[in-house]
């Protein structure tokens, strides 16, 4: 029963095109789901190494620009005089590359900060968004500054001999970002329920006994943070070609506290928190619309974090599958099932 | 009952004149000891003798200020600890000895890590390999939980077992490096008797299989009856070695246990 669930939900969310038809709520559909690839990708690094990074916007932010430069080409000239143009890529190319670079980010950040743990590794996150911000508001030339780059051309990918596709409109964008995220969610689930999954499990639990059981620590942890950064990284390009424009903003403080929100009230080191916690916060907004100035949607935002880390403090996912667990008393068998069928 | 110990005693792990200062405090002076293939040593003293410091420079965990700690002619000196594993050494830990949040099963699963065979690219694409080497760590992780004993508590959270079950996964955990050496830090302090025995009985069986065994342990009956040959280490440096037999009647070691108090007090 509980294996089926995953289907059924994604089932569900495959059907919403279908009957929902305001092109209102359907946005808001596709920018929570991009925000819940993010906070998936945080939940990696959060929620099973235990790394708090403060700064995940900046793999996000990167993702996005430069998803959008490769696409929309540019022409700057750095110092010696080198000119570098570079024309207008295919931007599927821009999606592959900007994932790219954010993991290569996430790489250097990795191996840089991870010397450094815990309220070091949060400091060193929280200054990286910020010099990239600074880097992406500055650098008129390059990212057009705070005039923001504009016109940036929506998803295509293209199938030789058959034609291509693209993604203008709102119920395309949908299933392409429900596709990267059900990539995703794969991609961390197959880590996480695997030796790799386990040893990052054990260096948070227990860093020096894991390290004598012969787990390299420093190798799991840059691990981690790659492909949380890559996967950050592959939301911002889908936040790009989605919105077509993007400005420094997208590096705004704000966006990494909404994604830890979604972590933390769904239930960080769960793979199903993100999604639960991240449908709950991106729809209090809408939800709130009718009846509530954004003053006061804000205050309802606050209120219903302070409440939920209050009586579920491990979370939302957690306290389900507890509820329906109760009668057994074995605590978390899921994994071990999970893995029994796989095996051929 | 254990096997007899080769008449040529090879060494497998040498201690050769270990020093450790923490800034102007000496912790130890100068240690050499070896311990030979297949045999159960202990490392003893009282408290503050340097034991836990000594454990901990074997096990790569500190850098001796002088000195070199060799296992099978390889020195560990600029080896990471998780290497130092690799090599074949495999420790316990005094208090946090288990992941005590996940359960047992996962405990010995982690504990398995560099017996797999599959690659990062297997996990993420599923290979069939994948599922092999997933297949072979499960079995072998119930093969280590039936031979400390506690396969009965396989499904239970760690954190939840009693303490001297704790223990015991903390050894399964070490097992399942695959060592050749183990190296065990106050593994039944805090136990009560029963659990005491049973723990003995574990080293026994497993001296049976010809590991080797460094113990560092407070409780002085429980290494007379399991060791080979004992170390007794006081204020940093070895004042006796020797089998159990002659440990037990040498001034010397007599004076660290019992006298200390007292001449620390006429001391003073």
């Amino acid at each position: 029963m509980k294996r089926l669930v995953p289907y059924i939900a994604l089932a569900a969310f495959a059907s919403v095109p279908l009957w929902l038809h305001d092109p209102y709520l359907l946005n808001a559909f596709i920018t929570t789901g991009i925000l819940i690839i993010a906070a998936m990708s945080l939940n990696l690094l959060l929620g099973y190494t235990g790394q708090l990074s403060l700064g995940h916007v900046a793999f996000f932010g990167i993702g996005a620009y430069t998803s959008a430069l490769v696409s929309l080409g540019f022409d700057v000239e750095l110092i010696g005089g080198i000119r570098v143009v570079h024309e207008p890529w295919p931007v599927w190319t821009g999606f592959v590359i900007g994932t790219l670079v954010a993991a290569l980010c996430g790489y250097a950040v990795g191996k840089l900060s991870f010397k450094v743990r815990g309220a070091y590794f949060v400091i060193v996150t929280i200054s990286f968004a910020e010099v990239v911000r600074l880097v992406a508001l500055n650098w008129v030339e390059l990212t057009q500054g705070p005039l923001a780059l504009t016109s940036i051309p929506p998803m295509t990918l293209g199938f030789p001999g058959v034609g291509y596709l693209d993604f203008y409109s709102k119920q395309s964008n949908y299933y392409l970002v429900l596709a990267v995220l059900v990539v995703s969610y794969v991609v961390i689930q197959r880590l996480v329920y695997s030796r790799v999954g386990r040893a990052m499990i054990a260096l948070k639990e227990n860093e020096s006994l894991a390290v004598s059981v012969g787990i390299d620590v420093t190798r799991y942890l840059v691990l981690a943070a790659v492909f949380s950064a890559g996967i950050a990284g592959a939301a911002g390009s889908l936040y790009a070609h989605y919105l077509k424009i993007i400005d420094p903003d997208v590096f705004a403080f704000l966006y990494t506290v909404t994604m830890v929100i979604m972590v933390i009230s769904g239930g960080k080191g769960t793979l199903a928190g993100p999604i639960v916690g991240g449908l709950i916060f991106g729809f209090i907004p809408v939800a709130a619309r009718s009846f509530a100035t954004p003053e006061i949607q804000w205050i309802l935002y606050g209120l219903l974090m302070i409440i939920i880390v209050f009586v579920l403090p491990k979370g939302i996912v957690p306290a389900i599958e507890k509820w329906f667990s109760a009668p057994n008393t074995s605590v978390d068998p899921e994994p071990l099932q999970a893995k029994m069928h796989d095996t051929p | 009952m254990s096997t007899m110990p080769s008449n040529a005693p090879q060494p497998v792990l040498s201690v050769e004149h270990i020093a450790v200062h923490f800034g102007g405090l000496i912790a130890i002076t100068d240690m050499s000891f070896v311990v030979n293939q297949g045999e159960i040593v202990s490392l003893i003293g009282p408290n503050g003798a340097g034991k836990t410091t000594a454990f901990n420079v074997i096990t790569g965990f500190l850098r001796p200020t002088k000195g070199e700690v060799r296992y099978k002619n390889t020195s560990l000196s600029n080896l990471k600890p998780h290497e130092v594993t690799s090599l074949g050494l495999a420790r316990t830990f005094q208090r946090t000895s288990v992941f005590q949040s996940v359960t047992v099963f996962e405990n010995v699963m982690i504990g398995l890590h560099r017996r797999s065979r599959s690659t990062l690219l297997d996990t993420l694409l599923a290979l069939p390999r994948e599922g092999r080497a997933e297949a072979e760590l499960r079995n072998l992780a119930h093969e280590l939980l039936e031979i400390v004993g506690i396969a009965r508590r396989a499904d239970e959270l760690a954190g939840s077992l009693s303490y001297g079950d704790q223990r015991l996964l903390g050894v399964a955990l070490a097992l399942a490096t695959d060592p050749s050496m183990l190296l065990l830090d106050e593994p039944v302090s805090g136990m009560n008797a029963t659990e005491t025995a049973r723990f003995m009985e574990l080293l026994d069986k497993l001296h049976g299989r010809g590991m080797s065994i460094l113990l560092v342990e407070h409780d002085v009956p429980m290494v007379m009856g399991v060791s080979d040959r004992i170390v007794v280490l006081n204020y940093g440096r070895i004042i006796a070695e020797g089998p159990p037999a002659v440990i037990r009647g040498n001034p010397e070691v007599i004076r660290a246990y019992l006298g200390e108090g007292a001449s620390r007090h006429a001391a003073h």
